[in-house]
């Protein structure tokens, strides 16, 4: 399958000024690396807070101005600069938004999906188009005509993917789809993601709750403290012995039906030399604290760790 | 496009109404209280520089009810005013309704006139600088309503009289028909002409409010969620400006406008004094310094009237046309 989307060595850092002029750079994303191929979703599983929609943000071109962003971004091999960015976003590559607040309160839906058009004749043609995508997603025209208020939560999340749809995406971008969904919803948006899959879309799902990712993807990004630490295909996630991080293992064995297992610890909030997961691991050796590991391929798996590092070297 | 409930409308306008009464019989009361306890002595006012004897003056005392106790003044005056009249004007010889009736009229197409220019150029100029922020044009265009907002409304007055009408002579010096003539015989080209200078100058009194309001509405909506994700499908700047940010914003703004009806009667009354244009400003400066009772307590409520009208409407766009609120009301 070809490589729709990938990301090189992405930085994101804010510019902060703390206590006066003391200037700060805040690093929120660092040295991330992924990819998604036609055909297949893959998520990003991260906390809450933790800068996982910046991602989704850089892709698109809308990061805020004192953002200062490294690495580079291929879209189908080109490189994604600001200009590509904007003649993309919209077309090729959609945004599927977290909550109804990203819908203008005093517009109607069915307008807000068609949205921008050159004149009357654009109108008309996306506005059959709409109703075709809302029809399929089961909302009746009576719905085209609410304002977002008047919406409940699972006819909210059709009309956000209703808005990334109407223009054929090839790549779309799910930024926490499944927040405050009651059960019935979630099951129906992880449907409706994995439909667009077999249409041959490529979808980025960023999320923080593990089961929608596990539900979802194909494949998972670990997102630990602004770094991935392992990229592995979700049959491997269905056992703690299969994934590599110690993270993930910690991760795993913490579902409640892998017995419910605490690890202690918390993400570092500030910069380390070494390894983030340095603190809590089990298995550190002398030169994780003050080295930090890149993301390597272990037969097939991405994992940023030293202990499979040299085991790659060697082999 | 609007559904109107007028079950709900009618039920609306009935308390609002209930309300204006309890308003204007509170004002009425109050205003003509603080008139009787100011050294103003309706006898004296209305005689004026004629001597006559004690007799007399207590013979029109009791004619005017001076005689009677404040409470049976102020229920005589609540009563008089119920039956429709205002009494008599002391200045101009006729009743009070009748030189309300024609001044506001004349101050009426000013302040509308002003009320427009600066709801247009107010939005317009928030707007470019909402959209602009940060840019040159919008710190032009905040040090232009820093220095519009801490100016007097007179003040301008005067110095656009100086810079238009003296130096430069393009406009009358005041006065809204030309010297010589009946004001039945003014042409409205003429009429017009002698608006422009008071007109603009009142404007900007609401000017510099309502654009930095609208320029600190269209920056939060440029905060916004919905407008970052307008941004992500592509949208153009200005069609996102156009097409969500005026949307959003469009309410407040008029509201405010509304809103801004106190302000602009007290602003008549300081433009039509510099520009000697003959309306209910001019009216309310002579009611006070001649002791025209009658005249003043007529303006008190008329003025209440006129700002309360400008609350209701704003009300009205908000519960009427908002559709979050119109639809809590659908039942």
């Amino acid at each position: 399958m070809a490589k729709l989307l990938e990301v090189n060595n992405l930085s994101i850092s804010f510019t902060q000024y703390v206590q006066g002029l003391n200037r700060h750079d805040l690093k929120v994303i660092s040295d991330l690396t992924i990819d998604v191929a036609e055909s297949e979703i893959v998520a990003i599983l991260g906390s809450s807070g933790s800068g996982k929609s910046l991602l989704a943000h850089s892709i698109l071109g809308i990061l805020p101005y004192n953002s200062h962003v490294e690495g580079e971004i291929k879209y189908r091999g080109n490189v994604l600069n600001q200009e590509l960015k904007e003649k993309l976003r919209g077309n090729e590559i959609c945004l599927i938004p977290q909550s109804v607040n990203f819908l203008d309160p005093l517009m109607k839906v069915s307008e807000q999906a068609i949205g921008e058009c050159k004149d009357e004749k654009e109108h008309a043609e996306k506005k059959i188009k709409q109703r075709e995508i809302f029809a399929k997603y089961g909302l009746d025209e009576s719905v085209d005509d609410l304002y977002p208020f008047e919406l409940s939560g699972g006819m909210a999340r059709k009309v956000l993917l209703s808005t990334a749809l109407i223009e054929d995406p090839n790549l779309l971008i799910a930024d926490e789809p499944t927040p405050g969904l009651d059960k019935k919803s979630v099951d129906e948006t992880i449907e409706d993601i994995k439909n667009l899959k077999e249409n041959g879309k490529g979808v980025l799902l960023i999320t923080h709750e593990i089961d929608v990712a596990l539900k979802t993807a194909d494949r998972i990004a670990i997102f630990y403290s602004g770094y991935v630490i392992e990229i592995n295909t979700v049959e491997n996630f269905k056992n703690a012995d299969n994934v590599l991080h110690p993270y993930t293992k910690a991760l795993i064995n913490s579902l409640p039906k892998n017995g419910f297992k605490l690890t202690e610890g918390v993400q570092p909030l500030d910069v380390v030399d070494g390894c983030p997961y340095y603190e809590n691991c089990p298995i550190r050796l002398d030169k994780c604290e003050n080295n930090k590991p890149k993301l390597v391929d272990h037969n097939g798996v991405m994992i940023r760790c030293f202990n499979f590092e040299e085991a790659s070297d060697e082999s | 496009m609007v559904k109107i409930n007028n079950k709900k409308l009618a039920k609306f306008l009935g308390f609002k109404a209930i309300r204006l009464l309890i308003l204007l019989i509170v004002i009425a009361a109050i205003s003509f209280i603080m008139i009787q306890l100011s050294p103003i002595d309706p006898v004296k006012a209305y005689l004026g520089q004629r001597i006559v004897s004690q007799e007399q003056l207590a013979i029109m005392g009791e004619y005017w009810g001076t005689n009677l106790s404040l409470g049976e003044r102020v229920m005589g005056w609540l009563q008089t005013l119920a039956s429709g009249s205002m009494g008599f004007s002391l200045i101009y010889r006729v009743p009070v309704t009748e030189v309300i009736m024609q001044k506001f009229t004349a101050s009426f197409t000013l302040m509308i006139v002003s009320w427009i220019i600066s709801a247009v150029v107010g939005f317009g100029l928030g707007v470019i600088a909402g959209a602009k922020e940060g840019t040159w044009i919008d710190k032009a265009i905040k040090t232009y309503c820093y220095i519009l907002q801490s100016t007097p409304t007179f003040w301008i007055g005067l110095v656009f009289l100086m810079v238009f009408s003296v130096y430069l002579g393009w406009f009358p010096i005041g006065l809204s028909v030309p010297i010589g003539q009946l004001s039945d015989t003014v042409t409205f080209w003429q009429w017009l002409y002698r608006l422009i200078l008071p007109a603009i100058t009142l404007s900007i009194v609401g000017i510099a409010s309502l654009t930095m309001y609208t320029r600190d509405k269209l920056i939060s909506v440029k905060k916004s969620d919905y407008f970052l994700f307008a941004q992500a499908r592509g949208e153009s700047f200005w069609g996102i400006i156009k097409n969500h940010g005026i949307r959003n914003i469009l309410l407040p703004a008029i509201t405010i406008q509304f809103l801004s009806f106190n302000e602009l009667f007290g602003g008549t009354i300081l433009v039509e004094q510099v520009f000697a244009y003959p309306g209910i400003g001019q009216a309310t400066v002579a009611a006070g310094l001649r002791s025209d009772v009658p005249l003043l307590l007529g303006i008190v409520i008329i003025s209440a009237i006129f700002v309360f009208m400008g609350n209701l409407i704003a009300d009205l766009i908000y519960k009427y046309v908002d559709p979050r609120l119109r639809g809590d009301d659908d039942e």
